[in-house]
């Protein structure tokens, strides 16, 4: 028997939420649903908002759900958390956070959080009227067929987990829980991944430590460089959500950057872009770095 | 949390206040060995012999013909070994999709080894076809083994039939009849049968013995090899209180076979008042069945969060869904079956026991309705889209 938090069976036996929502056909406010999952699989996931269009904020969300504990549990806390808040905070939600607030899931349950997370991600992404990644029409970036997972998806599970074994990406997204053909493609994802981590770090410092001995700022060259590399790992992230990054100029302290596909298509997730490569840029080059979205 | 209803016995069974009564004394008292040169240790011997006697009035076998095991994952690998060694020249193996795992892998292990394995396909039912048996044995086959009764849907397959044909073609025939010792009747004296599985704490012994019946005049080779114990055939000192527990078990086992009706009458109500809750399917052989077992599914809801809810109520049960397993993936029974989605992830097992009341049952009844209820309101299918669903489901599968 799974090990579940008291959270876990508090939010399963009295979930919060559920049920659907009815467009209440009303100005200014737009109902959704965004869905992932399937029977097959054996869970199922629909998540549906309320949205203030003019605020762009969540009045409520519902969800549905096919799956086990674990499943609706996540389902459950993910439409607490969400309520209130607007659709770009929403969309920095990430599974830990659901898991968080779960008090934490056995690891093996931990594909019931980024459920959840995908969820909302469609969701939103339906109401903005972006396109999500087709993962079947896509065979080239599929490595796990039994569940139909695509490179990106993993790419964002173990960036954004810290995720270091296929076991913790089957627990997270299922890939190679099924016939375990995808186990070795999933290892080498891994290790790229890893890999590419290391470059860029190893990098960042080795600029840094120069200008440093050399007692001077940064130059815009390094900086371009150093901007450059982190934008490449920022990128796999965006590509999975149908969007992608380039920069653009750096001009002292503030990176231009265009925004393209899902991204640039609609102002307000820009915002959120624009934020969370912020965030990343200022944490590993330079912490008065500002972004600026140009198009 | 109330008393625990117990309605999992086909995963174990409460081990029989006699049997713990029997054992005791072998755990405190009698602690010689039997292999010792003592009548210390001797008095232990007889009670072994004594339990030999026990078992193979169970199986209305000879006592020379059982031999003594840890369980029944042992007494299945040493039962294919033995066969494969019998007749070393034949390397053609047949078994069935649904077996238990301690089967099913094993022979994966075979196939690298260089046999060639053929897995007997079922029906909906779960049930056998034996005429792909007979499309599939040739003279060079050394072993047919198959289950007397599958564990998660208690579908009986017609094992003398099967064994019939193994010997027509001078195959061994093994059979794992771990669901059945104290079940059914069995009689070995006019069985087709060669290698027989048991297991004790299936039949309310302890875990951790269990006893491998082998026809006399079988070439058997032990698997564990070591001392003489149990003349040879199987190395490593006694579990003698096991053992003794597993002799007793075997013979309250005899006793109560006439009960079996009674326990058939308490899994057919269990049974009528779970399929009158909407949506609900039985999976398994409604006609050759363990008279114990049901296993319904329940659809657009998924098994552990059934098993969850009914935990609340101190049920015990399994299921079949991919969430329970620990894998990803559901049953490989149930999907053998070619049951649904729908169905398969709902699944539940309900397996009774001589221990089981009616007051039980109707407490099941009580609150099942209920928690399907509630898991369907939070569920986003339900039976109108029941065509999309299969569709869609189809789609997803042969994308695959
Ligand atoms: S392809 Fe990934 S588990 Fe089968």
């Amino acid at each position: 028997m799974w090990d579940y938090s008291e959270k876990v069976l508090d939010l399963f036996y009295n979930p919060k939420n559920q049920g659907a929502i009815e467009d209440p056909n009303q100005d200014g406010v737009a109902v959704v649903f965004g869905e992932v999952g399937s029977i097959a699989c054996g869970d199922a996931l629909r998540l549906h908002l309320k949205i203030e269009v003019e605020a762009d904020k969540i009045l409520d969300a519902r969800f549905q759900t096919f799956g086990c504990t674990s499943a609706i549990a996540s389902s459950s806390a993910l439409t607490e958390i969400i309520k209130g808040i607007t659709l770009d905070a929403a969309l920095n939600i990430s599974n830990r956070d659901i898991a968080n607030y779960l008090g934490g899931l056995p690891e093996e349950k931990m594909h019931c959080s980024v459920m959840g997370q995908e969820a909302l991600e469609a969701a939103i992404f339906k109401y903005r009227g972006i396109e999500v990644e087709q993962h079947e029409d896509d065979d080239g970036a599929l490595i796990c067929s039994c569940f139909g997972v695509s490179e990106n998806r993993i790419r964002r599970v173990v960036i954004e987990n810290n995720l270091t074994t296929v076991e913790q990406v089957t627990s997270y997204v299922k890939a190679g829980g099924g016939c375990s053909s995808c186990g070795a493609e999933i290892e080498d994802l891994i290790a790229a991944i890893q890999q590419e981590k290391e470059l860029t770090a190893s990098r960042v410092a080795a600029e840094i430590a120069t200008a440093q001995a050399q007692n001077r700022p940064l130059t815009t060259v390094q900086k371009i460089n150093l901007v450059q590399t982190v934008l490449q790992e920022v990128r796999p992230m965006l590509l999975a959500d149908g969007g992608d990054v380039e920069l653009y100029d750096v001009e002292g302290d503030t990176v231009k950057v265009v925004l393209k596909g899902a991204c640039g298509s609609c102002s307000s997730s820009t915002a959120t872009l624009k934020n969370a490569i912020e965030v990343r840029l200022r944490e590993r080059v330079l912490p008065t770095l500002i972004v600026e979205a140009v198009s | 949390m109330s008393a625990v209803i117990y309605l999992d016995n086909n995963a174990t069974t409460q081990v029989d206040p006699e049997v713990v009564e029997a054992i005791l004394p072998y755990l405190t008292q009698y602690y010689g060995n039997p292999s010792s040169m003592h009548s210390f240790g001797g008095q232990v011997g007889k009670a072994l012999k004594q339990a030999r006697v026990q078992v193979a009035a169970l199986l209305s076998a000879e006592e020379s013909e059982i031999i003594f095991t840890s369980c029944g994952t042992e007494g299945n690998n040493t039962a294919i070994r033995a066969a494969l060694t019998a007749q070393p020249d034949r390397k053609h193996l047949i078994t069935t999709q649904v077996e238990h795992a301690c089967v099913l892998n094993l022979f994966k292990q075979l196939e690298k080894q260089g046999y060639t394995v053929t897995y007997l396909s079922v029906d909906h039912k779960g049930q056998l076809d034996l005429m792909e048996l007979e499309a599939a044995i040739t003279g060079n086959t050394a072993l047919v083994s198959m289950m007397y009764a599958n564990n998660e849907t208690g579908t009986v397959f017609p094992v003398e039939q099967a064994g019939a044909i193994a010997k027509e073609y001078g195959a061994t025939f093994h059979v794992d009849a771990v669901q059945v010792a104290g079940k059914l009747p069995l009689n070995m004296k006019i069985s087709t049968i060669d290698l027989m599985t048991i297991s004790g704490h299936k039949l309310h012994a302890p875990k951790g013995v269990g006893a491998l019946y082998v026809r006399r005049g079988f070439r058997f080779r032990p698997l564990l090899i070591g001392g003489h114990q149990e003349r040879g055939r199987r190395a490593g000192t006694e579990n003698v209180a096991g053992i003794i527990g597993l002799g007793k078990a075997a013979e309250l086992a005899q006793l109560h076979l006439a009960d079996v009706a009674t326990e058939k009458k308490l899994r057919d109500r269990l049974e009528k008042g779970l399929l009158a809750i909407p949506n609900t399917e039985i999976n398994g052989d409604r006609k050759n069945r363990l008279p114990n077992t049901t296993n319904i599914g329940f659809k657009y809801i998924e098994g552990e969060a059934i098993l969850l809810s009914l935990d609340q109520y101190g049920i015990c049960a399994s299921s079949g869904s991919a969430c329970t397993s620990g894998s990803l993936e559901p049953s490989h029974v149930l999907r053998a079956m070619g049951l649904p989605y729908t169905t398969l992830h709902g699944s539940i097992r309900f397996s009774l026991s001589r221990y089981t009341t009616e007051a039980e049952v109707d407490r099941v009844l009580e609150v099942m309705p209920g928690i399907v209820e509630r898991l369907r309101a939070l569920s986003p299918f339900n039976n109108d889209q029941a065509e999309w669903l299969q569709d869609r489901e189809e789609a997803l599968v042969g994308a695959v």
